[in-house]
C-alpha cells in the first residue's frame, strides 16, 4: 500500500504524518509513507486544503487531521 | 432568547456569591459569566453550521465552479461570497493561491477570495453575533463581502502579474481552464456528522483561552471604566481615529478572539461602531503570518500593494459606517 501525505509543512501536516505512522506501526500495516511537500505535486491531486491523505493515489481526506480510528478504517478498507 | 442565562448569572452573582447589586465587582463577574456562556454557545452553533456547509462545499469545488463558468464580472462577487463559507487557515493560503491561478482564475478574483475568506470566517461571525447582535453582524458580513469584491476588482486593474515570484509566473503561463473532476467524498450525513462535530470542538478549544481572557478583561473594563470614557478621545469628530485603529490592527492576529470582547466594551463605552469595525477588520482580515506565507508566491512589492489596498478599503468603510450608523 502506498500512503502519501500532502502538505507544505504546516503543523497540521506534520501532525497527520506522525499519526499515520503511529497507526501503521501499531497495526502492522504494510505501507510506504511519503510526505509530499512540492506544491505542484500537491496540486496534481487537485488538493487545495492541506493536509491531505492519499492512499494508493486516491485522495481520502483533505483539509483536516482525522482521528486514529478513522485512519485505520481507511487503511484496512 | 437568553433570559434563562440572565437568571442563572443573576443567581450565581447575587445569591450564590452574595455580592451586592451596585458593586463594580459584581457587575464585572456578572458580565464575565453571562458573556462567556452566551458567546460560547453562539460560537459553537455558527462554527458547526459552517462546518456542515463546508463539508458539502469544499474549496476544490469552489475552484471548479469559478473556472468552469463564465460569470461576466460577477466572478469577483462570487469568489468573495465563497470566501465567507470556507474556513481559512493561513497555512492553506499558498496551495489555495496556486490552485486558483493555475486553473486560470484571474489574480483579482483570487484576491477577492483571499480577502473575504479570513475576514468573514466562522469564528469571527460567531463572536460577532455573541458580542454585537445579529444586525451588526449582518452589516459586518455584507461589508466584508463588498470589500473583498471591490478590492479584487481594484487589484485586477493594477495588472500585478509581473510582481509574482518567477515560478508562479511560469505556472500562470501554463494556466489552462482545465476541468479537473472533483470526486466528492462519498459519505452520508450520518458519517460526516462526527467529523464536523469533532472539528468544531477543536476550533473552539483552540481559541478558548484567548476568548476567556478577552472576556475577563472586557468584564473588568465594563465594571470599572465609566460610560462615555472614550468618546472624548476617539469620538466621531476625531478624523484620525479610524486610520490609526486600522493600522494598529493589521499586525494582530492569533489573538483576534481575545480582542473582540474588549472591543465590544470599548463600543459600549463610547467608541463609534465604524471605528471599531475598521479595527476588527484589520485584526481579522490581515495578518503578518499570512504575509510571511504569501512571500512564497508574491514579491514584497505585491504583498505591500495587496495589504495596502485592503487597508485603504477598510479605512474607507470605517468612515462610511461612522457616517451612516
Amino acid at each position: 500500500m502506498e500512503i502519501k501525505i500532502l502538505g507544505t509543512g504546516c503543523p497540521n501536516c506534520l501532525a497527520l504524518e506522525k499519526r499515520v505512522r503511529q497507526v501503521v506501526d501499531k497495526n502492522n500495516v504494510e505501507a510506504d509513507i511519503t510526505l509530499v511537500k512540492d506544491i505542484m505535486d500537491i496540486m496534481s491531486y487537485n488538493v487545495m486544503s492541506t493536509p491531505a491523505l492519499v492512499i494508493d493515489e486516491e485522495v481520502k481526506v483533505r483539509g483536516r487531521v482525522p482521528k486514529e480510528e478513522e485512519i485505520l478504517q481507511l487503511l484496512v478498507k | 432568547m437568553f433570559d434563562w442565562l440572565q437568571s442563572i448569572s443573576d443567581y450565581l452573582v447575587f445569591n450564590a456569591f452574595g455580592l451586592s447589586r451596585d458593586s463594580h465587582l459584581a457587575e464585572a463577574i456578572h458580565f464575565f459569566i453571562y458573556d462567556s456562556i452566551k458567546i460560547l454557545l453562539l460560537l459553537f452553533v455558527v462554527v458547526f453550521i459552517m462546518g456542515i456547509i463546508n463539508s458539502y462545499f469544499p474549496i476544490e469545488r469552489v475552484r471548479n465552479y469559478l473556472t468552469s463558468r463564465r460569470l461576466y464580472g460577477l466572478e469577483y462577487l462570487m469568489a468573495s461570497l465563497f470566501g465567507t463559507v470556507t474556513p481559512f487557515c493561513s497555512c492553506s493560503s499558498v496551495p489555495l493561491f496556486i490552485g486558483f491561478v493555475s486553473g486560470g482564475i484571474p489574480l483579482g478574483v483570487t484576491f477577492s477570495f483571499l480577502i473575504t475568506s479570513p475576514l468573514v470566517n466562522e469564528v469571527a461571525v460567531g463572536l460577532f453575533i455573541g458580542l454585537f447582535g445579529f444586525k451588526t453582524t449582518l452589516i459586518y458580513v455584507v461589508s466584508g463581502v463588498l470589500l473583498g469584491t471591490l478590492a479584487g476588482i481594484i487589484l485586477q486593474a493594477f495588472g500585478l502579474e509581473k510582481y509574482l515570484t518567477p515560478w508562479v509566473k511560469e505556472i500562470l503561463a501554463k494556466a489552462q481552464k482545465e476541468q479537473t473532476t472533483f470526486i466528492q467524498e462519498q459519505q452520508d450525513f450520518k458519517q460526516r456528522l462526527p467529523v464536523i462535530w469533532h472539528e468544531a470542538i477543536k476550533i473552539i478549544k483552540g481559541i478558548l483561552p484567548y476568548l476567556l481572557i478577552g472576556i475577563a478583561v472586557g468584564g473588568l473594563m465594563h465594571g470599572y471604566v465609566p460610560e462615555g470614557f472614550f468618546e472624548k478621545y476617539m469620538g466621531k469628530d476625531n478624523w484620525f481615529a479610524v486610520p490609526v485603529s486600522t493600522l494598529l490592527a493589521v499586525p494582530m492576529y492569533s489573538n483576534a478572539s481575545g480582542i473582540l470582547p474588549v472591543v465590544q466594551v470599548l463600543v459600549a463605552k463610547g467608541i463609534p461602531l465604524g471605528t471599531a469595525i475598521a479595527f476588527m477588520m484589520g485584526v481579522v482580515g490581515l495578518s503578518l503570518p499570512e504575509a510571511m506565507l504569501l512571500k512564497k508566491v508574491m514579491t514584497w512589492k505585491l504583498i505591500a500593494i495587496f495589504f495596502g489596498t485592503v487597508t485603504v478599503c477598510i479605512i474607507i468603510s470605517g468612515y462610511l459606517f461612522n457616517l451612516i450608523l
